[in-house]
Parts: C-alpha cells; sequence; structure tokens
C-alpha cells in the first residue's frame, strides 16, 4: 500500500536542505557563529521572495488562460509560447505608468497602504514548509502566526480606502474591513479542526501528524473543516464570487480604484500572493502538506497549492457574485454554527477515539 | 525565541524593501505629469457632491463589536486545543459550557436582528 518516500539523502529530493548544509560549512568555516545562520535565513527569505513573485506571475497567467478556456476564449496567447510571458509584460507596463496621487487623496496613508497589504502577505509564507524542516522559521503557534498576520492587510484595505478620498474607494474599504472580521471567525474556529487532531499549532507538526491519514480524510470532520476553510479562506482574500469589496459593477474597483502603476501591482500581488498562501495552508492543514511518495516534497507542496488554486480559478468561473446582504449573514448565521459544531464533534471524536486511522491520539 | 522569531523580524524588513524596490524603479522610469483632470476623484466621470467622508451604516460597528467577543473567544479555544488529548472529558465539558455562554449572547443578537443587514 505505502510507496516508497523520497529519500532525503538524494540530491533531487531534498536540493534546499542539500544547499543549506553545503553553505553553512562553507560559510561556517571562516566566520563566527551569529554570522553564517542569520545569512542563511536572509538567503531562504531571499528565495521565499522571490518564488512568491515567479508564483503569481505563474498564477496570473494559468488564471487568465484556464478562465478564457472555461468561457471559450483563448486568453492571452500572444506574448511568448502560449502566453507564457504575458505577466512578465505586464510587470514592465505597469513598472512604467504613473502613479497618480489625486488631490483630495490623504498622501502619507495613501502611499503606504500598498505597503502596509503587501509585507503582511508576504510575511505568511515564512512559516509555509515546503519539506521537512524546510521552512524559514518553524514557530511553534505557526497557526496562530498565519491567522494573526493575514489579518493585518484588513488595516491597510482600510486605510487605502479612507486616503483616496473617493466614496467608491470609502464603500470598497468599508465592505472589505466588515467582510474580513466576519469571516475571520469561522475561519480562526475551522482551524481549530487540525489543531484538535494533531495537538500542536505548528505547521511542521500538524504535518506529521497527518502521515498516517490526511485530516480531510478524517471523517466526518475532516471534509466539512476544508470545504468551510476554502469558503472563508476564499473571503479573506477577496475572490470571486465573494469580490464584494471591488464589485466591478457596483463600486468600480472598491478600495483601489484610485491606485495606478506600481502601486496598484503592489496590491495585486498582495492578492495573488494570499490566495495562494491559502491553497498553501488549506493543502497544509488538510491534505498532509508535503507528504507523499516518490516525488521530492518541495514538488509535492507546490503540486497541492497548484491543485487548491486551479479549485479557486474553477470556482471563480462557475459561480456569480453574490449578494452582499446574503453574503455577510451566512457568515455570521450559517459558517459560525457549523463551524463551532463541527470542533465540537471533532473533541466528541477525540474523547470517544472515533478518529479513523488512530488520528488525534497520542 | 529570538531563534524563532527573528527570522519573522528579518522577514517583515526584507519584504518591506522587497516592496519598496519596484516602487522606486517606478519612480525612475514612469513620467509623472499631474494635472487638475487627471488628478480629480474617478467616480465615472461625474462631479462628486458633497464632502466624502460621510456617516455611514452603524451596522459596520455592530459587526465589529460581535466579532471581538467571538475572535476572543476563537483565541481562548486555541490553548484548548492544543492540550485538548491530555486535558480528556473535563476539558470538553468546560469548553462546552464556556461556549454555550457565548451563544447564549450570540442568540440574543440574532434576536434583536444584529445580524441582519438591512
Amino acid at each position: 500500500m505505502t510507496l516508497p518516500l523520497c529519500p532525503p539523502a538524494v540530491f533531487i529530493c531534498d536540493p534546499f536542505g542539500h544547499a543549506r548544509q553545503g553553505l553553512y560549512a562553507v560559510l561556517g568555516a571562516f566566520l563566527p557563529e551569529p554570522i553564517p545562520t542569520v545569512a542563511l535565513t536572509v538567503l531562504a527569505i531571499a528565495l521565499v521572495l522571490t518564488t512568491v513573485a515567479v508564483v503569481v506571475m505563474s498564477q496570473v497567467w494559468a488564471e487568465r488562460r484556464i478562465i478564457a478556456f472555461m468561457q471559450g476564449r483563448l486568453g492571452p496567447n500572444r506574448v511568448g509560447p502560449a502566453g507564457l510571458l504575458q505577466s512578465l509584460a505586464d510587470v514592465v507596463k505597469l513598472l512604467m505608468k504613473e502613479i497618480i496621487i489625486p488631490t483630495q487623496a490623504d498622501r502619507i496613508p495613501f502611499q503606504l497602504a500598498p505597503l502596509m497589504v503587501l509585507v503582511p502577505s508576504l510575511l505568511i509564507w515564512v512559516v509555509l514548509p515546503w519539506g521537512p524542516g524546510l521552512m524559514v522559521t518553524d514557530l511553534n503557534i505557526g497557526v496562530l502566526f498565519i491567522l494573526a498576520t493575514g489579518a493585518i492587510p484588513t488595516i491597510g484595505i482600510l486605510a487605502a480606502g479612507w486616503a483616496s478620498g473617493n466614496k467608491y474607494s470609502l464603500l470598497g474599504g468599508m465592505r472589505v474591513a466588515a467582510q474580513l472580521i466576519s469571516y475571520e471567525i469561522p475561519m480562526a474556529i475551522i482551524v481549530l479542526v487540525p489543531v484538535l487532531l494533531a495537538g500542536t499549532m505548528s505547521l511542521q507538526g500538524i504535518i506529521d501528524a497527518q502521515s498516517d491519514i490526511w485530516f480531510v480524510l478524517a471523517l466526518p470532520v475532516g471534509p466539512i473543516a476544508l470545504f468551510l476553510f476554502l469558503v472563508a479562506g476564499i473571503a479573506e482574500v477577496n475572490r470571486s464570487p465573494f469580490d464584494l469589496a471591488e464589485a466591478e459593477s457596483e463600486i468600480i474597483g472598491g478600495f483601489h480604484t484610485e491606485y495606478s502603476g506600481m502601486a496598484f501591482a503592489l496590491f495585486f500581488l498582495a492578492e495573488y500572493a494570499n490566495a495562494f498562501a491559502v491553497s498553501a495552508i488549506a493543502s497544509t492543514l488538510f491534505l498532509g502538506g508535503w507528504l507523499g511518495p516518490i516525488l521530492p516534497p518541495f514538488v509535492w507542496f507546490f503540486l497541492k497549492a497548484y491543485l487548491v488554486f486551479f479549485v479557486l480559478i474553477w470556482i471563480r468561473g462557475t459561480l456569480p457574485r453574490l449578494r452582499y446582504d446574503q453574503f455577510m449573514a451566512s457568515a455570521w448565521k450559517v459558517a459560525l454554527p457549523i463551524a463551532l459544531v463541527t470542533v465540537g464533534l471533532t473533541a466528541v471524536q477525540i474523547t470517544l477515539h472515533a478518529i479513523p486511522g488512530g488520528a488525534g491520539i497520542q | 525565541m529570538v531563534a524563532s522569531f527573528g527570522p519573522v523580524a528579518l522577514a517583515a524588513v526584507i519584504a518591506t524593501v522587497f516592496g519598496l524596490l519596484p516602487l522606486a524603479i517606478s519612480a525612475l522610469l514612469a513620467p509623472r505629469r499631474p494635472n487638475v483632470v487627471k488628478n480629480s476623484p474617478y467616480e465615472c466621470g461625474v462631479e462628486t457632491i458633497g464632502p466624502t467622508n460621510v456617516q455611514f451604516k452603524s451596522h459596520f460597528y455592530l459587526y465589529a463589536l460581535i466579532f471581538v467577543i467571538f475572535d476572543v473567544e476563537a483565541l481562548f479555544l486555541f490553548p484548548w486545543a492544543v492540550t485538548y488529548t491530555q486535558l480528556g472529558l473535563y476539558a470538553l465539558i468546560e469548553v462546552g459550557i464556556f461556549i454555550g455562554l457565548l451563544l447564549v449572547g450570540y442568540a440574543y443578537a440574532w434576536r434583536k436582528g444584529a445580524l441582519e443587514w438591512v
């Protein structure tokens, strides 16, 4: 039944780990202790951020192509083979565009807001494990860190909406704030399910606890929790069908109506970095993260994350946008009770030792 | 502490640089030719009427209040979830009472229409 794992001793199975060991040996040979560790951490963070940029460009391309095929169009196919370089061309174009600061805008918050949204979105990536021990830092409160960091962009978006001095932006900003805090509750409660099953908040620990059975298969709570996590996650990253914050047909572009050029691109980058982070967290908490046979762990990590992201694209291509009152009501009247009941059920199941595969029993 | 949270602080600094870098490149490459019409608020070509920062729905604040209550609840549940397997039945009953108390307030808010978006 169980297929062999990729042995970490082989270079291709763990290239980052081997590179880290090699570099540490070289640097440690002639530098005193804190310097090699700090230097390697800086390198790791730089690698992660570069990966974010590349992943976001691939995501934008994939999303445009897949949505286009779903709607019977071709999508971007001119720049590079199959339009692969389209995102790169867009980045260059945005770099050359003027950043307009409206007269009525509050200049300092207006210019700070994109950074306030982008930095927390990038910070989440620091704790995502790509393989056994392969993360910038393994926080023992990993899940809580993700929830806390994921809440900070709300302030940036609110600042952007308020500082723009535009009624559409203000409405968009307020909508995001209300939407994010509403779906934060079911999100925070539903991640208790994997935490309960694993008995730890460390993402590494949660993956280790799934070596026997992925938490999505811990019936009946696993699938419910994953579904609810994805719904809350899509709401948290403002993606269709929950993109009421930037509903073009109602409030132009919401909080980023007045942004142009690179300032707008930073919001865009943050949004896609968040969308991929949600996919990666969903696969880490419920689908076993980097666990998988034969292929190297980091390949499994990206494979599963892209798979979940494909589901997000699919949902976007299929479902129409919700009405705002229904959307807010479903957070408090549907998602919250389901989340509470699911967590209660998980606790009862653990007490009764009734989790399939023996998960949750230490 | 420093070993596990130091990298986070480092990452925050590097991420800020990562965000400032494209803005700096853009400042070098992009044109800057503002004029009165270009810098006016974008509202579908219609002139803005009245001040922008008007009063808005009190419902936003109601949601914020309920959010605080339930966010604190979720925060209290995390340590419980981590140690649950060691605590057993006692912890289950205790958390049942804790959530039960909050559910009374939740039911009250629901009944009073605080969850309704009118």
